[in-house]
This record gives C-alpha cells, sequence and structure tokens, in this order.
C-alpha cells in the first residue's frame, strides 16, 4: 500500500488510471487496489495520525546527528548545567550528568527503532517456518511443534523475556534475543492457520504434480501468501515489543548506561523524580507517544484490511 | 529454541475425541492433557535456561575461594556430573515435590518466599481486575450501543492510551502527583510501619486481615497504599476488557432474537443489559481470565515501581542479584499460573455456553 501513494497529486489521469474498473495489465491492477486501500487508509483519522508518528521516528532515528542539538553522551559543565529546567537551549532540561536530555531522546529513537526491527526480523522467519510447516504437513510434526508454541504462550512475555535476560545477561542484544524468543509464537499460529486453508488449494495440488518438493513448496508459495497476514499482525505487536524492551531497560536489564535508551533513561531519572520531574517525564513521554503512533497504525491497518475484525 | 523439541513419547497426549462419552467430558480430558503437556514444557523450558547460564552454579554456591575438593564435592551434591537427562529428570522431580532449592539472597527455600510473597501480588492483581471489570464492561457496552458516535471514539482511544502507556512510567508520574504533590495517597509499600504490628497477619491478604480484626485505621492505611497500583494496574485491563466487550455485545446485538425482543416489546434497556450482556458475558469471562492471569506480568513493572513487596519484586531482585533458584521458581509458579487460568477460563466456558454443554 506504500507504492500508490505517492500518485496522489499527480493529476487526474494517474488517479484515473489507477481506479481503472479494467485495468490493462497485472500491474495496473496491483498498484489500483494499493491505491484504493490507502484511500481507505486515509479516511481513518487515527491511523493517519499513527502513520505520521511512525513516519517521525524514523526521520528522528536517521537524521538524529542533525536534530540533537548537543552530544547524547557527553555532557556539559558538572558544576552549572546539572538537572537544568526545560529552557530553549534544553528544550527537555538536562539530567544528573549534564546530558541534554533531548539530544538523547533523540538518539534514544534509534536504539527503540533497532529493538524493534531486529525483533521482527529474527521473529517472523521463525513464526512463519514453524507456522507453515506444522500446518502443511501435519499430524505428528504439527502437534509436536504447536505444543512447542502453546509453552512458549504459556509464559507470560515479559516474565519469559526476564528469565532469558538473566541467563544471558543484561545487555541490548540479550533484550532483543529474549523478546524475539518470546514473539514468535503468535505468528506460528496465525501461519500454520493460513497454511491448512492454503494447502488444500488446487494451485498447491498442481505443484505437487509437477514433482516439487514439500520444501520448495512451503518456501515458494505457502510461506509467501503467509507473509501479508503476518506482517499485519507483526505491526499490530510493535508497540508492545517496544514497551517490553522499554520495561526490560527500566529494570537495568536491556541497553547499558550510558546509552540513551528511553526506559533506562526513566529509571535513572526516577532517583530525581519529585525535585527535578523532567528527567523520567520526557523519556517516557517518548515511549507513550511513538507505541500510541504504532497502535493507531496497526489499528488503522486492521480496519482497512480486515473489515470483519473488531468493527 | 527451535533444538528443543520436546521427546516424541510425551508430546501430543490425551488429545484424541473418543466416540460414545458427551462432548464437554471430552473437551474437559482434552484440556487436562494439554496442561499436563504444558507443564512439562514449562519445567523443561525452566530448567533449560538455567543450563545456559553463563554463572558457574557451583561458584554460585561455594564462593570462589573455596578449594578444588570443595568445588569437587559440591559439584557431585548439585548433580552435575550425571547426564543431562539424569539431571533434568531430578529436577523434575524436585520441582514436582515442590523444592525449588534455596534463595542466595534470603537462604529461605524458595517456595517459603513466594509464599511469603504471594498474598501481596494477589491482593493487588485481585483488586485490580475488579476495577477493570466494573468499570471495563459498562464502558464497552455503551461503546457498543453508541457505535461510531463520540462515545465509541473516546472509549476507543481511552483503550489504546491503555495499550500505549509504559506502566512504570505512569506509576511514577501518579506517585509524583498523587503522592508528592497532592497527599492524596500512601507512598510506596504496603503499609506504613506503625500500623504494621497492629493486627495478626492470617491470610496475608492486608486488607481481610484489618478488616476482619477491626482494626480500621491500619485498614484506612491499606486501602491507602493499594489505591494507586491498583487503579493503575486495572485501568491496563479496563483498557483490554472495554474492547472485547464492545467487540462482543455488537456480535450480540446484531442477533435475530434481538431484533424479536425488539418487536415484542422489550424495553432497550433490557435489552442491552440483560438480553444481550448475558450472552456476551460467555466469552466474556475468558478474557476477564486472562487479563487477571496477565495482571501478574504487568505487576512485576508495578511492583517494583511502588516497592510492593509480592512476587514481581521478588522476581525483580533475585534477578538483579543473579539468584537463579529464585527467578526460575517464581518464572515456574507464574506459568503454573497463568496455565492454571487460562484452563479455568477454559472449563468456565465450557460449563457456561450450553451450546457446548450440550456438545451440539
Amino acid at each position: 500500500m506504500s507504492t500508490a501513494g505517492a500518485g496522489t497529486g499527480k493529476g487526474a489521469g494517474l488517479r484515473e488510471w489507477l481506479l481503472s474498473e479494467q485495468p490493462a495489465s497485472r500491474r495496473q491492477a496491483r498498484l489500483g487496489l494499493g491505491y484504493r486501500t490507502w484511500l481507505a487508509f486515509r479516511a481513518n483519522g487515527l491511523g493517519m495520525v499513527g502513520l505520521g508518528i511512525v513516519t517521525a521516528l524514523i526521520l528522528v532515528a536517521i537524521f538524529a546527528n542533525v536534530i540533537a542539538p548537543h552530544d547524547p553522551l557527553i555532557g556539559g559543565d558538572l558544576r552549572t548545567e546539572r538537572l537544568l529546567p526545560p529552557s530553549l537551549d534544553h528544550l527537555m532540561g538536562t539530567d544528573e550528568l549534564a546530558r541534554d536530555i533531548f539530544s538523547r531522546v533523540v538518539h534514544g529513537a534509534r536504539l527503540t527503532l533497532l529493538v524493534v526491527a531486529l525483533v521482527a526480523i529474527i521473529a517472523t522467519p521463525i513464526g512463519l517456518l514453524v507456522g507453515t510447516v506444522a500446518g502443511y504437513f501435519g499430524g505428528i510434526v504439527d502437534t509436536v511443534l504447536m505444543r512447542l508454541t502453546d509453552i512458549f504462550l504459556a509464559f507470560p512475555r515479559l516474565i519469559l523475556a526476564l528469565a532469558f535476560v538473566a541467563a544471558l545477561g543484561p545487555g541490548i542484544e540479550n533484550a532483543i534475543i529474549a523478546i524475539a524468543i518470546t514473539s514468535w509464537p503468535p505468528y506460528a499460529r496465525l501461519a500454520r492457520a493460513e497454511t491448512l486453508t492454503i494447502r488444500r488449494a488446487e494451485h498447491i495440488d498442481a505443484i505437487r504434480l509437477q514433482g516439487a518438493s514439500s520444501g520448495r513448496i512451503i518456501w515458494g508459495h505457502v510461506m509467501p501468501l503467509c507473509l501479508s497476514s503476518v506482517i499485519i499482525r507483526v505491526t499490530l505487536d510493535m508497540a508492545g515489543i517496544i514497551l517490553t524492551a522499554a520495561g526490560l531497560g527500566f529494570l537495568g536489564l536491556g541497553a547499558q548506561p550510558p546509552q540513551p535508551e528511553w526506559g533506562a533513561m526513566i529509571a535513572a531519572g526516577r532517583r530525581f523524580l519529585i525535585d527535578y520531574w523532567w528527567v523520567a517525564t520526557m523519556p517516557g513521554l517518548a515511549i507513550f507517544v511513538v507505541s500510541l503512533g504504532f497502535n493507531f497504525l496497526g489499528d488503522g491497518l486492521r480496519d482497512v484490511l480486515d473489515p470483519k475484525a473488531d468493527r | 529454541m527451535s533444538g528443543t523439541s520436546a521427546p516424541g513419547g510425551v508430546v501430543g497426549a490425551g488429545d484424541r475425541p473418543a466416540r460414545r462419552r458427551p462432548a464437554w467430558l471430552d473437551r474437559i480430558a482434552a484440556l487436562f492433557g494439554t496442561l499436563a503437556v504444558t507443564l512439562f514444557g514449562l519445567l523443561l523450558v525452566t530448567f533449560l535456561i538455567g543450563r545456559v547460564v553463563p554463572v558457574d552454579p557451583v561458584l554460585a554456591v561455594v564462593g570462589d575461594r573455596a578449594s578444588q575438593s570443595t568445588y569437587d564435592a559440591a559439584y557431585i551434591e548439585l548433580g552435575l556430573d550425571q547426564t543431562l537427562f539424569e539431571q533434568f529428570r531430578r529436577y523434575t522431580a524436585r520441582a514436582l515435590s515442590g523444592d525449588f532449592g534455596e534463595s542466595l539472597l534470603t537462604k529461605r527455600p524458595i517456595l517459603d518466599d513466594i509464599r511469603r510473597a504471594f498474598p501481596a501480588t494477589l491482593e493487588l492483581a485481585t483488586v485490580a481486575i475488579l476495577i477493570g471489570t466494573l468499570v471495563g464492561v459498562p464502558l464497552g457496552v455503551w461503546a457498543a450501543v453508541r457505535q461510531g458516535t463520540l462515545v465509541d471514539q473516546v472509549v476507543r482511544v481511552v483503550g489504546l492510551v491503555g495499550y500505549s502507556a509504559p506502566i512504570f512510567w505512569l506509576g511514577l508520574l501518579g506517585l509524583l502527583l498523587f503522592y508528592a504533590k497532592w497527599g492524596l495517597v500512601a507512598g510506596p509499600g504496603r503499609i506504613d510501619i506503625a500500623y504494621e504490628y497492629s493486627f495478626t497477619p492470617i491470610t496475608g491478604l492486608l486488607l481481610i486481615d484489618t478488616a476482619v480484626q477491626g482494626q480500621w485505621a491500619a485498614f484506612r492505611n491499606v486501602v491507602s497504599h493499594l489505591a494507586l497500583p491498583a487503579c493503575l494496574l486495572g485501568y491496563f485491563s479496563l483498557a483490554y476488557i472495554a474492547r472485547m466487550t464492545r467487540s462482543f455485545m455488537l456480535a450480540e446485538l446484531g442477533q435475530e432474537y434481538i431484533d424479536a425482543a425488539r418487536i415484542k416489546g422489550v424495553s432497550e434497556r433490557r435489552i442491552v443489559w440483560v438480553h444481550a450482556l448475558r450472552n456476551a458475558a460467555v466469552p466474556l469471562v475468558t478474557v476477564i481470565a486472562l487479563s487477571y492471569a496477565s495482571l501478574l506480568e504487568g505487576s512485576v513493572l508495578t511492583e517494583t515501581v511502588f516497592a510492593w513487596p509480592g512476587l514481581g519484586l521478588y522476581l525483580t531482585n533475585s534477578l538483579l542479584n543473579a539468584d537463579m533458584n529464585a527467578v526460575l521458581g517464581c518464572t515456574l509458579l507464574i506459568g503454573v499460573i497463568f496455565v492454571g487460568l487460562n484452563l479455568l477460563s477454559d472449563l468456565l466456558y465450557t460449563l457456561l455456553d450450553p451450546r457446548v454443554r450440550r456438545g451440539s
């Protein structure tokens, strides 16, 4: 749905071409569908707000060096610039090491985006693989894999992530691994459900008759069809991933100081909460706005792409 | 964790439907089969996590100045010379008899510590789920009745905010405003030290203990400590409960029996709150049970912020001190509670829904 949006301002010709009832090519049909989805999504106010917030997050993460007015790791003069309240020079004030909180929040966007992206990159293929293999083969393979999935679902997510981080040791890499390990089971369930409907389809029978191996069928013909619904589900989960990462950071098990991770920044500001409220409040606000953005976006996407759900 | 697929014989037990027995009995049998397999999995996962710890379990017991012979003796005593399978067998046997070892921090058996901490968590979670249900269900019904209006939008945003705000951050802000600035509630902890010995602990649930013994000053103090964390956790479960209530109610209100009731002239209020809600309540029980279970998870962060001496705080303290016995014991216990509540909600669902009960 991202490709079609670019064409909105280029005049009526393109718009008509996109909305044509008789597309001349497969590409036109596909772009037209994307454009219609985009039009439906654009009418969803909260969804657009979410899209704006997520876009802003990505831009801030890319241009963090340009946007941040100060160094995120090296503070100013410890005698005069510690714990300053928000002002024009320090938009969000300074922390206990005289570092500019706004610059740290801006650089923290990179860490947040890194966590979300890596968890998605690790957990999606695991869930997709487990789910499609279980659904395609059925029988004992299905039972074993799905019971394994159930076991992971039996732990509350944060508790399991905590136990993994405790075993692997604190740090942002281990936090990412722990969150990924706890994230894949719902994707596996979803991919399995999709596979169960796909594997009965005639085109799969046709490929099998041509002598394709199971691996080839799963990789080339089942997985691509499951991909879109799993990706929507991952988008819906991203706010949860951010909150889990922030929670681990808050407990001191995620990113380690002096990294400007938002959860860890709140934990550091906790000691100064009563007299210097901004130290803990500002990074929390950043977490809140970003996960609200992902939730709005996911909610809007679901409304457009799955009209049955929750309406 | 793809390398940890469980031994084939145990997996898949008790799931095959038989012909003659009533369907609900099969369903319950299947649930217990699933329960057994899941519990086995919980044990396996916690065991394996315990195996990959970079901390040497022997050094944790004897200290790093022990002589080689002490080290070797402890090594054998911990059973580390056995095969992995034998170690797992012993771990399972001990865990099933309630022995999770000793805490490095408190020097007490883990189960004692957990027994001491659990009532605090239980009290907090119970009050929170009551708040979440009593507010969340009416909100959800209201949003469903006024679907598409401003009310609906507001309820939706209230829910999404609940999904998005980090609970530990809201907790800190709550403490800052309601405790430090305005003095409306008591601060961290469960009870002020002045009241701590004014009554004898019976259940460990302070609300009940103080009320039964007529210690009303202590009771008020407990309520004042409980108010903020319970409202916070309640809000988070409210977000989920209201959303699910809304969608269940929408499904019911679209049914034909609602039209029939309207034609018969039943009042709109009765249609919504009696006819539709009673049917929506069946799946709602599952939702409420699940959010009750997940309050245990959310309470890890909340308890840390409010210095609430429950399971979550115990777990984080053990984590930060690399006390793996305690961590795994807690993880296992929370997993068991989680599974238990899941099972309970499934059972309730089976009993409440006449269609499932009669097995049509």
